[in-house]
């Protein structure tokens, strides 16, 4: 046993002995035959000179994997920075209507939760409700009856929490109603941004992967030169996802109302409108992603960070008005986050269209400009001299002559 | 006749074309030999559109008459064999009738009719090159370009692609084709010899032959270790400008003597 101790106490004192190899040789002056003499006659050295070539190979291709690196310095720092910030569920400022005669009394009276940002003395409960439905608020009080009446926004379920612990405390001065998610289950919130979730994998992972798979079998090149435009070979690629996720779509929430029981008290048509822009941003990221990786290993890393964030800031899981200002902008740069708006508001507040005109506006700028820029860089790969392509050099001198 | 005229390619720094003019006329196979790194399949992709010129130009027929094998496999491989032909035909708008016919048609002249719904993944390595092949001149193509098409396959593969490339130059195709193996391209109309991005010698075998100049010895010990290389059992010596010992046995020159030879008479920066 206290040979074995021995040993173990020795053993990390040659492995830096060995991986400092280098300068032990120069320290001691010896020559390179007796250096290797000398370790073959330590116990073990043989397995330990084989482990420091392994060591030394593998931090080698490490450094070379500008990409492995970059996660794994980036991510503990972007895990602690989103936890740290993000990771908050309690929200301490609830967006606030005060409707109805004695508004302005009412909204002098409320505590510094309710963030009063409506008061409106001709307002009716008609008017409370439609604030809610649009989203423009997390509470709305209507006042001029006794007790004041509270509605509260049960699709924005963290506020909500909030909400209705604040105003238990008032006793039965309040009367609390809330809407859209009575009993505040977690599942009616959580299966809307699900149904994105599913369509951001299936678009950005599956996708990339798919057209990586031209690239590493080399079959790119072959499309290449034959008589098919990029836009072709691209639509023609992204067709069977687009379908494949449109269907899980379906399932999934048809699912999410039979397991569930989450309503879908909104438009199925204006629900499968925002989910189709919604796929082409995130079929135009998986394109992206495809022309920036070489294999379907790169593919599956670059999307993890695309996916990783809209997982966590998109206001999926924790809520958006929880995070710090900083985290929070990075949460509206994401396409999930505008989903999960339309979604929530579809399926659980009966929202219309138009009152989610900023979530589709967004989406449907996005889904421009990812799409073609996918599409720009996608065409260089298949089309090497064409314009837009930075390799593309075609200077006066270089012509390409079609002969029938 | 299709062609790449005073063609340069540079990658960054280096020049992988440096001026290289290679005619390919209609009705014969022209090859391309070189060592790894000569500049085959730069050419070759440069001649398919793939690869953009920094100066010269570039003589060839629109997409829908142009056939490429690439040097990969040329094939999806989760598609079977007769998937791959049938999605390469749709693009050049081949279908029904017609396409059933040239369809059975190239399996059968590749041999591939009985592995016709076998997925090209369970394909043998020569069996996956003919299958290439099969798609590139589906469309019956005016320029067939094919990168190394017999690489790393069994010489029964070897001789049934070599057929094909025949069959296909025979119909009127204008075949450009790269490949590692000397004995093959001597067999071509044209031969093409590429070193270090420029063109070394070309013509037919014998207007290269004829063409060499220098003698060609083989020892057992060679006198200039940097002018030799060993072939089979012995070595052969390369004397530029003549002058062998006198005791030295002078061999003719084979494709392979002179490729070798040209090549180090141009690294070892001695005229030729």
């Amino acid at each position: 046993m206290k040979f074995e101790q021995g040993a173990c106490g020795l053993l990390p004192i040659g492995v830096v002995i060995i991986v400092n190899s280098e300068r032990m040789r120069s320290l001691f002056a010896a020559k390179e035959a007796e250096f290797h003499r000398l370790l073959t006659c330590l116990p073990a050295a043989s397995i330990v000179l084989g482990m420091r070539a392994m060591i030394v190979k593998e931090f080698r291709e490490l450094v070379r994997d500008r990409r492995t690196l970059g996660l794994l310095i980036m991510m503990p720092l972007l895990l602690l920075v989103i936890f740290g910030y993000a990771a908050n569920f309690y929200v301490s400022s609830l967006k606030t209507a005060v409707v109805g005669p004695q508004a302005s009394q009412v909204a002098a009276q409320l505590p510094s939760l309710f963030n009063v940002t409506v008061t409106q003395s001709s307002g009716t409960k008609a008017d409370a409700e439609k604030l809610l439905q649009d989203n423009k608020v997390d509470v709305a009080f209507v006042a001029g009856q006794t007790p004041v009446l509270a509605l509260v926004n049960g699709s924005n379920l963290f506020a909500a929490q909030s909400a209705v612990a604040a105003l238990n405390k008032a006793g039965n001065k309040v009367k609390t109603q809330v809407l859209y998610n009575p009993d505040l289950k977690t599942s009616w919130v959580m299966v809307p941004a699900i149904i994105g979730l599913i369509l951001t994998f299936i678009g950005t992972i599956i996708t990339s992967i798919g057209m990586v798979r031209e690239r590493e079998a080399g079959t790119l090149e072959q499309l290449a030169v034959m008589p098919i435009k990029p836009s072709q070979v691209i639509l023609g690629k992204i067709a069977p996802y687009f379908l494949v996720a449109s269907v899980d779509m379906v399932i999934v929430t048809v699912l999410g109302i039979l397991l569930f029981g989450v309503p879908f008290n909104g438009n199925p048509f204006a629900f499968a409108l925002g989910a189709a822009i919604f796929l082409f941003v995130t079929l135009g990221l998986g394109v992206f992603i495809s022309t920036i990786s070489q294999t379907a290993g790169q593919a599956i890393q670059t999307a993890f960070f695309f996916l990783l964030p809209q997982i966590l800031l998109s206001g999926m899981i924790f809520p958006l008005e929880a995070m710090a200002a900083g985290v929070r902008w990075i949460g509206y740069l994401l396409p999930l986050t505008y989903f999960t708006m339309i979604s929530q508001g579809i399926m659980l507040r009966g929202a219309p269209i138009t009152s989610l005109w900023l979530p589709f506006g967004v989406l449907t700028v996005m889904a421009v400009v990812v799409f073609t820029g996918a599409t720009l860089r996608f065409r260089r790969d298949l089309a090497p001299g064409t314009p837009a392509s930075p390799a593309g050099k075609q200077p006066a001198a270089a012509q390409t002559v079609s002969t029938a | 006749m299709y062609a790449v005229r005073s063609a340069t390619v540079r990658f960054g720094h280096v020049l992988a074309l440096d001026d290289v003019t290679v005619e390919v006329p209609g009705g014969s196979v022209v090859a391309v030999v070189g060592g790894d790194g000569a500049g085959k399949s730069t050419l070759l992709r440069a001649l398919a559109g793939e690869v953009p010129l920094d100066s010269g130009t570039i003589e060839a027929p629109p997409k829908q008459r142009l056939g490429y094998l690439p040097a990969s496999s040329g094939s999806w491989a989760a598609l079977t064999v007769t998937q791959n032909i049938d999605f390469v035909a749709g693009i050049y708008g081949l279908a029904g009738e017609e396409l059933t016919a040239r369809r059975a048609e190239l399996l059968d002249r590749a041999s591939l009719t009985s592995a016709a719904s076998r997925l090209a993944a369970r394909l043998s390595g020569g069996m996956r090159r003919k299958l290439g092949f099969t798609m590139a001149i589906v469309h019956r193509p005016d320029l067939l370009i094919l990168d190394e098409p017999s690489t790393g396959i069994d010489p029964v593969s070897r001789i049934d692609l070599w057929r094909l490339a025949s069959e296909a130059a025979a119909s009127g195709a204008a075949v450009l084709m790269s490949t590692t193996y000397l004995d093959e391209a001597e067999r071509a109309a044209h031969l093409v010899v590429l070193d270090s991005g420029k063109v070394l010698v070309q013509g037919s075998y014998d207007q290269v032959r004829a063409g060499f100049t220098g003698v060609v010895t083989q020892t057992g010990e060679p006198v200039r270790a940097e002018w030799a290389w060993r072939r089979g059992r012995v070595q052969h010596e390369y004397w530029p400008g003549g002058g062998p010992p006198p005791e030295a046995t002078v061999v003719p020159p084979d494709l392979e003597d002179i490729v070798i030879a040209l090549s180090l008479a141009r690294r070892n920066a001695v005229p030729s």
